[in-house]
């Protein structure tokens, strides 16, 4: 407020504010502390040989020099920050999700062809007899994951030379920095954090399937944790006819290209697949495969129902709560709101969590209260009274806050003319109350549909989108639709994001379109009132 | 997250609310008002009791819980900091960095935004406008594969934005900044007349010190609003922090909270877990007290008399 009345006095007309120094020199640390943020990522960016990175890095920060350097494109000054995080952090998921939704990218198929070509050729090298052994350190990148980012081996040849072997070949370790025990295994190397034995073994999975291909014909693979052999590989790819051949069997086994797989003609695969395009085909699944089919129809009819009974009940508890409240004779309405309210203020996560606990079939509060004993958690249908019960606490303050809003915003006279022409409290609570506080509160209404629809932390939480039926573990008696893409995605037996992407393709046409035809109603609502 | 349903909530009370409050003559006493509003009393409390007494619980397990504590001790709360491998002060401090970093950022990129597309005129304004209304119906968490995807790979590039990282988990929630709030804080800029610009600009000050003097000051219920709006948001969301924070000393509440309840000991730990939510509780609810009047519709001073 401070700076309001100074700027009413009269003034002479452009007397002008300097900008002070310490304005320009924040600006101008700000844009140089960008250059040097631009520099590092470009710098890493052609470490990992990523040109398109680099160019959209460039054009970024052109962008921001030309705004923030120049005079000039003063709304883009105040756009550009929210810009960039929007088109690269909203708009390129968007993309991309529609482009995932395509691929079959999922477990066993998330590198190019090329390099699943080279991963199958490397995990089938085989120890040639008196080949040479190396000392073995298994390590990761350093501030990589020890648990999940890629493996890298250090090497130590007999003659004492080092190397660094990962998924893409095999490269020299310099020297320098490089710690080595008497037996010559390196103990520490600048760049790599090296595993110790019981992460190592943690990761057993990764290294029974790690090889370092070092040329078309020849792989390092581990034996043990602290050694490692050069062999030949038994699996030979034959580029024209694009087939992998298996020469450690007689006769020889051809394994070509099928669903993104090598496949044997009798079915066998080899173990790394690729990514590829596959057109419809998720679309396909998911209209098309019986089990699926069916699960989707029923989680959809289950979603819709879900977030439409949750916007009814909270609706019409928090409106008769409201208008509980609407008296201005009642005392000590502040007191009443300040702890309606508290269901809402408690994060979500805790109110499912807690819901959860409570709904325990053997020592949960709900079932000693009511001396019932109901398996709420196990039974399809109790676990759905659950979530509904669940969610009714939870949402409820938030529709008491609106309509109470909305009440008070009816203006007093509509409401007594009604008296004057003869309309009891009832008449005038269902003719002019309702519609007024509905139109008032319709669009929230819409809003919080949208929102419950996609309410994935509060069934997550609670039943993780089950129980489920005995031997079927992919779709639960209470998953929405995008508790199951998230199944699809992160769990369950073979985890395929590209399906899960096409589920979420789903749900964006069905939010929208009910979103739209929900605000189109409203606004035909608001003309006529 | 859910910031869409939840400013729209403030929207409806803060204009209206004052605009009628004339006592009417309506006969009858309130007794009963108050019966029925001390059993809602009971159906919205009866959790929040389960779980202090649950947090007090002596026993700490899920067996002996129950609505009234027979006992009370703070030894749950001894066993939630002092359990090495659920590190809930770590968890705690990631939730806090999260929520007050990602909600500070949000609110200053709408607020920037809501300043060019109230104050300035350009090209593009009303599409721009429009293209904001349009992406909020494609919650950003349905993009979830993607994002995963997408940051898993800038890890390799710069390991402090991977995955497992706080701090990219709050660039992921910022893409959304501008698009979840700008039409919020639009609506409340446009209510600060303009005149107050055009003297400003007569004095000759320049566009940033009228954005950053004059209009932020003006502005601030708005700005309260919506910080307050995204830390909660931000505080309870889930999914993105789940799929994000797979190692136990970067989690949040909400993943650590989750990883305690689940499993073969979820029982045993009960205790220890309801002093652990009762505490996660506490920052969401006493903002919620605390600023209460931002929240129903005590906003109609901040524009200029």
């Amino acid at each position: 407020m401070a700076a309001v009345p100074q700027t009413l006095e009269p003034v002479k007309l452009g007397s002008g504010y300097n900008t002070p120094w310490w304005a320009s020199a924040l600006k101008w640390g700000l844009i140089a502390a960008a250059l040097a943020l631009a520099a590092y990522v470009v710098q890493r960016l052609v470490a990992n040989g990523s040109w398109l990175g680099v160019v959209i890095t460039a054009f970024i920060l052109l962008c921001i020099l030309a705004v923030y350097a120049t005079r000039r494109a003063i709304p883009m000054k105040y756009l550009l920050p929210g810009l960039i995080l929007l088109v690269s952090l909203q708009i390129w998921p968007i993309v991309y999700t529609v482009a995932t939704a395509f691929t079959n990218y999922g477990q066993g198929h998330t590198l190019s062809k090329q390099e699943a070509i080279d991963i199958n050729v490397a995990n089938s090298v085989k120890e040639v007899e008196g080949s040479e052994r190396f000392k073995l350190s298994i390590a990761v990148p350093e501030g990589g994951d020890v648990a999940t980012a890629d493996l890298a081996f250090l090497l130590t040849k007999p003659d004492g030379s080092t190397y660094v072997g990962t998924k893409k070949g095999l490269e020299p370790l310099p020297a320098d920095g490089v710690e080595k025990t008497d037996t010559g295994k390196i103990t520490k190397a600048p760049g790599y954090t090296i595993l110790n034995a019981r992460e190592a073994n943690k990761r057993s999975a990764d290294l029974k399937a790690f090889a370092v291909p070092v040329s078309d014909t020849a792989g390092i693979k581990s034996v043990g944790i602290s050694a490692a052999f050069q062999g030949a590989p038994t699996l030979k790819y034959d580029a024209a006819a694009d087939t992998m051949t298996d020469t450690s069997v007689t006769p020889n086994v051809v394994y070509s290209p099928k669903n993104a797989y090598f496949t044997a003609p009798d079915g066998k695969t080899l173990a790394t697949g690729w990514k590829e395009n596959v057109g419809t085909k998720n679309f396909k699944t998911l209209l098309t495969n019986e089990t699926i089919r069916a699960g989707f129809l029923k989680i959809f009819l289950w979603n819709v129902a879900f977030a439409a009974i949750s916007v009814l009940s909270t609706f019409l508890l928090g409106m008769l709560l409201a208008l509980l409240f609407n008296d201005p004779k009642l005392k000590g309405k502040g007191f009443y709101r300040s702890l309606l309210i508290l269901p809402y203020a408690i994060p979500g996560f805790v109110t499912a969590l807690v819901w959860a606990s409570m709904f325990n079939q053997e020592f949960g509060l709900v079932n000693t209260l009511t001396h019932l004993n109901v398996d709420w958690l196990g039974n399809a249908w109790a676990a759905k009274a659950a979530i509904l019960i669940t969610n009714l606490w939870l949402g409820f303050p938030y529709m008491f806050l609106v309509c109470t809003g909305a009440l008070q915003s009816i203006p007093s006279d509509v409401k007594e003319a009604a008296k004057i022409d003869g309309a009891g409290p009832f008449r005038t609570l269902r003719s002019i109350t309702m519609p007024l506080l509905l139109v008032a509160v319709g669009p929230l209404l819409i809003a919080s549909f949208a929102f419950n629809f996609n309410n994935f932390s509060l069934i997550y939480l609670l039943t993780q989108g089950g129980p489920f039926q005995s031997g079927d573990t992919s779709i639960g008696s209470t998953d929405l639709l995008i508790t199951y893409a998230f199944r699809l995605a992160f769990s369950g037996a073979s985890p395929n994001i590209g399906l899960a992407s096409a589920v979420c393709i789903f749900i964006f046409f069905i939010v929208a379109l009910m979103s739209y035809s929900g605000f189109r109603r409203t606004a035909q609502l608001e003309e006529v009132n | 997250m859910s910031n869409v349903t939840d400013a729209a909530a403030v929207a409806i009370p803060e204009g209206r609310a004052a605009t009628s409050k004339a006592p009417r003559d309506v006969g009858g006493s309130t007794w009963w008002r108050h019966l029925l509003g001390v059993l809602a009393l009971i159906w919205a409390l009866f959790p929040i009791v389960f779980l202090v007494s649950a947090a007090l619980n002596p026993a700490g397990s899920l067996q002996t819980s129950s609505l009234i504590p027979k006992e009370m001790s703070m030894g749950n709360f001894d066993t939630l900091f002092n359990d090495a491998s659920r590190p809930y002060t770590s968890w705690y401090k990631n939730s806090m960095i999260i929520s007050l970093v990602g909600s500070l950022g949000s609110v200053f990129i709408g607020a920037c935004a809501a300043y060019a597309f109230s104050r300035l005129r350009f090209a593009g304004r009303r599409p721009g406008l429009l293209a904001l209304l349009l992406l909020q119906m494609f919650p950003a968490m349905l993009t979830f594969p993607a994002l995963y995807l997408t940051f898993a790979k800038l890890g390799d590039i710069i390991p402090a934005l991977g995955l497992n990282s706080i701090w990219a988990l709050i660039l992921a929630y910022l893409g959304g900044a501008m698009g979840a709030n700008v039409w919020l804080l639009k609506g409340y800029f446009d209510t600060i007349p303009k005149e107050l610009d055009e003297a400003a600009k007569v004095d000759g000050a320049s566009h940033a010190r009228i954005f950053f003097t004059m209009t932020l000051r003006l502005v601030m219920p708005i700005l309260v609003t919506v910080f307050m709006l995204s830390f909660v948001g931000l505080f309870s969301e889930f999914l993105l922090a789940s799929i994000f924070l797979q190692d136990v000393d970067s989690q949040t509440l909400g993943v650590g909270l989750y990883s305690m309840s689940i499993g073969n000991e979820k029982n045993r730990l009960f205790g220890q877990f309801a002093a652990g939510a009762l505490l996660a509780s506490l920052p969401v609810v006493l903002l919620y007290l605390g600023f209460q009047k931002f929240l129903i519709g005590g906003m109609t001073q901040g524009s200029v008399k």
